[in-house]
């Protein structure tokens, strides 16, 4: 079992004619991933990354059959794209594109309410179930099938984690990105209750970061409804006030708002294991499992 | 991006809103100049992106010419929380017998934006907000609903202004919401919002801040962007296109991804050392960027060591280790002593390929930061 994704999913890429667009399409297709299409306006009649590419999203969901979309649509087209997705219908977006203007989400966001979809990102690096199917950017090859899932605001801080899960022999049900913005789809309660209503996964990991108070609802949600044991790391201990570290979302606020002590501080409240180094956050599920 | 209060009071004033007169002014005779215009009393008021400008000693209140004169002298060119005063703005003092508070922003974990009154208004709102949360209202908005008349309304006499004055501080709060929307703020903000004897509302202070991200749809705020008030080494990343983040301690880092660049500097805090800077590269590892990255990192002289962590992904290591040989080469000797460490995808073959002459290579995240530490302590000694 696993969670978002497994070899069902059939997937369009949004933006496939693009150079990024184009190569993930052709690494998600070499991983596994049953990638069926592509969708960008204009374009749609070509074949690219040997699939056919349509000229809108339902085209492509009509057609082949897709019920998923990944998203590599420049920042200034991002928020048409997801709206378009959402509208299409696919059960799942992903997207990609990292600098989609806040006021833009906003309106994604509002529009995600009103619909059964679920959204990954943006600014993420996508989901991937081991052995069946990827979609994003993430490096197949460092996960392995298993019984961890794992949730995380950062691309490559999952990867470490990922890489020393899987040289101890410990492999992943899912590994869930759900993006480094102030204003995302799918949050890490979304993720968590997902893992703990999949039976195959025994334990999981959540990588949070400094910004918003996404991780307190989480410690919250862990300590009043999951069972599966949690192993949480927070990065941005040493982060200043007011400065945004690299994600747009990973800021503390000038007055000490979303810092790291206390999310790691209600996490650990909550009975979750929080490592001081990613080799403890390893340690911990070792410990779990 | 924040602006400097004159450019958010102009922003302000062009929307209809009620500002005091006020001139800006880059020297003393300027500023006297722009005080004897408007007439005394005035307020001489350094213009710095910093909010507690008044307690810093940045704000001055005169009623002379010889006042004005002694104010500006003194605040053009102070050093204010670490900010060079370039500017100050002459303004028109107010008599005032209340002081509002009214802003929007972006309510991250709601995903949608909050407008907010208080009758608490001249004192940081976020400590109001932490000790009274009950003293400013707050009315959420549906984006693609707007923020309409009776919602402004509601928030302000939620807030318990006086009925004399609620009507003008709802207008102004549906025009403040309505610059949020269409300039792309991230934040606006009127604080405080004075009432005058007469019942007459000013804005005494604008904040406005923008979404870097949608720039690209307001070129006219796009100029408006200080770059002088960015430390050198930052101006420097920005033309390299690098997050970058100074800090003040002396092991320098270099890694790529938010995360785990975050959290390299956390490790380097855990081992008892003090990380000097926060710098993603992003993906890949170009020999370009990378000798952009350590010409970053060695021009800054609080620096003594370097870790330098690349996870390698969908690049691979041996790739990722060709790039930094390249970069290396254009060193014939490192000014700092610099610590690497390769993870993800054929890792193993860019470690073997790595110019040890030049660079010293750990196999793990830990142990690569505790070397750092330790290399930047021997430096210290």
């Amino acid at each position: 079992m696993s969670i978002l994704v497994d070899n069902e999913t059939r997937v369009v890429v949004q933006g496939i004619t693009g150079g990024e667009g184009k190569f993930h399409a052709e690494q998600m297709m070499a991983y596994g991933t049953d990638v069926v299409a592509g969708a960008v306006p204009g374009k749609g009649g070509q074949e690219v990354a040997g699939v056919p590419v349509y000229d809108t999203v339902a085209g492509a969901a009509r057609e082949e059959d897709a019920n998923a979309a990944v998203v590599f649509v420049p920042p200034a087209f991002a928020a048409d794209a997801l709206f378009e997705a959402l509208d299409s219908p696919v059960d799942l977006v992903v997207a990609i594109t990292e600098g989609i203007p806040q006021q833009d989400m906003a309106s994604v966001y509002k529009r995600l309410g009103e619909t059964d979809t679920a959204l990954l990102g943006p600014n993420c690096p996508g989901v991937i179930t081991p052995g069946e199917a990827k979609l994003g950017i993430l490096p197949g090859n460092i996960f392995s099938e298993g019984d961890v899932g794992l949730v995380s605001r950062s691309g490559t801080l999952t990867y470490q984690v990922v890489d020393s899960l899987t040289q101890r022999g410990i492999g992943q049900t899912t590994a869930v990105g759900i993006g480094g913005d102030p204003i995302i789809g799918t949050d890490f309660v979304d993720a968590l209750e997902r893992f703990e209503a999949d039976p195959d996964t025994e334990a999981v990991v959540m990588c949070g970061e400094i910004g918003g108070e996404d991780e307190e609802e989480a410690a919250r949600y862990i300590g009043e409804y999951m069972d599966t044991p949690v192993a949480g790391f927070i990065a941005g201990r040493t982060a200043p006030p007011g400065k945004r570290m690299g994600h747009a979302g990973a800021i503390v606020g000038s007055s000490g708002t979303g810092t790291a002590e206390s999310k790691i501080q209600a996490l650990n409240s909550a009975g979750a294991r929080v490592g001081d180094t990613p080799e403890e956050v390893a340690d911990a599920i070792e410990d779990f499992l | 991006m924040k602006l400097h209060e004159h450019q958010a009071k102009d922003v302000f004033a062009d929307a209809g809103i009620p500002t005091p007169a006020s001139r800006l002014a880059g020297t003393a005779d300027a500023a006297v100049a722009a005080a004897d215009e408007i007439g005394y009393p005035v307020a001489i008021k350094a213009q710095v992106q910093v909010g507690g400008r008044g307690k810093a000693g940045g704000i001055e209140l005169v009623e002379s010419a010889d006042e004005a004169r002694e104010a500006a002298e003194r605040i053009i060119g102070m050093d204010l929380k670490g900010l060079h005063v370039e500017d100050v703005l002459v303004e028109e003092a107010v008599d005032f017998v209340n002081e509002l508070y009214i802003g929007v922003t972006m309510d991250r974990n709601e995903g949608r934006p909050v407008a907010m009154v208080s009758t608490r208004g001249g004192v940081n709102i976020e400590e109001v907000a932490a000790e009274d949360p009950g003293a400013i209202a707050r009315e959420h908005v549906d984006p693609a609903f707007g923020l309409h008349p009776y919602q402004a309304r509601r928030a302000v006499y939620d807030a318990g202004v006086d009925h004399e004055v609620a009507g003008d501080v709802a207008s102004i709060l549906t025009t403040l919401y309505d610059l949020w929307d269409d300039r792309d703020a991230t934040e606006t903000e009127i604080n405080p919002l004075m009432v005058t004897a007469d019942d007459e509302v000013i804005a005494a202070d604008a904040v406005m801040n923008v979404d870097e991200d949608a720039l690209f749809r307001h070129p006219d705020l796009a100029e408006m962007e200080d770059r002088s008030a960015a430390d050198d080494l930052e101006a420097k990343a920005n033309e390299y296109g690098f997050d970058y983040v100074r800090l003040s301690g002396n092991v320098g880092i270099i890694g790529n991804g938010a995360g785990l660049v975050m959290t390299t500097l956390d490790l380097v805090d855990y081992y008892g050392g003090s990380p000097a800077n926060f710098l993603d590269i992003g993906g890949g590892a170009k020999a370009e960027r990378v000798a952009n990255a350590l010409d970053m990192v060695f021009s800054d002289e609080n620096v003594d060591s370097v870790v330098f962590n690349i996870f390698g992904g969908i690049t691979r290591g041996d790739e990722v280790a060709k790039g930094i040989n390249a970069a290396l080469e254009q060193f014939d000797e490192l000014p700092k002593p610099v610590v690497v460490r390769l993870a993800g995808t054929n890792a193993e073959a860019g470690m073997e390929i790595l110019n040890t002459d030049l660079v010293e290579v750990q196999g793990t995240l830990e142990g690569a930061v505790q070397r750092a530490v330790a290399r930047a302590e021997e430096v210290d000694q």
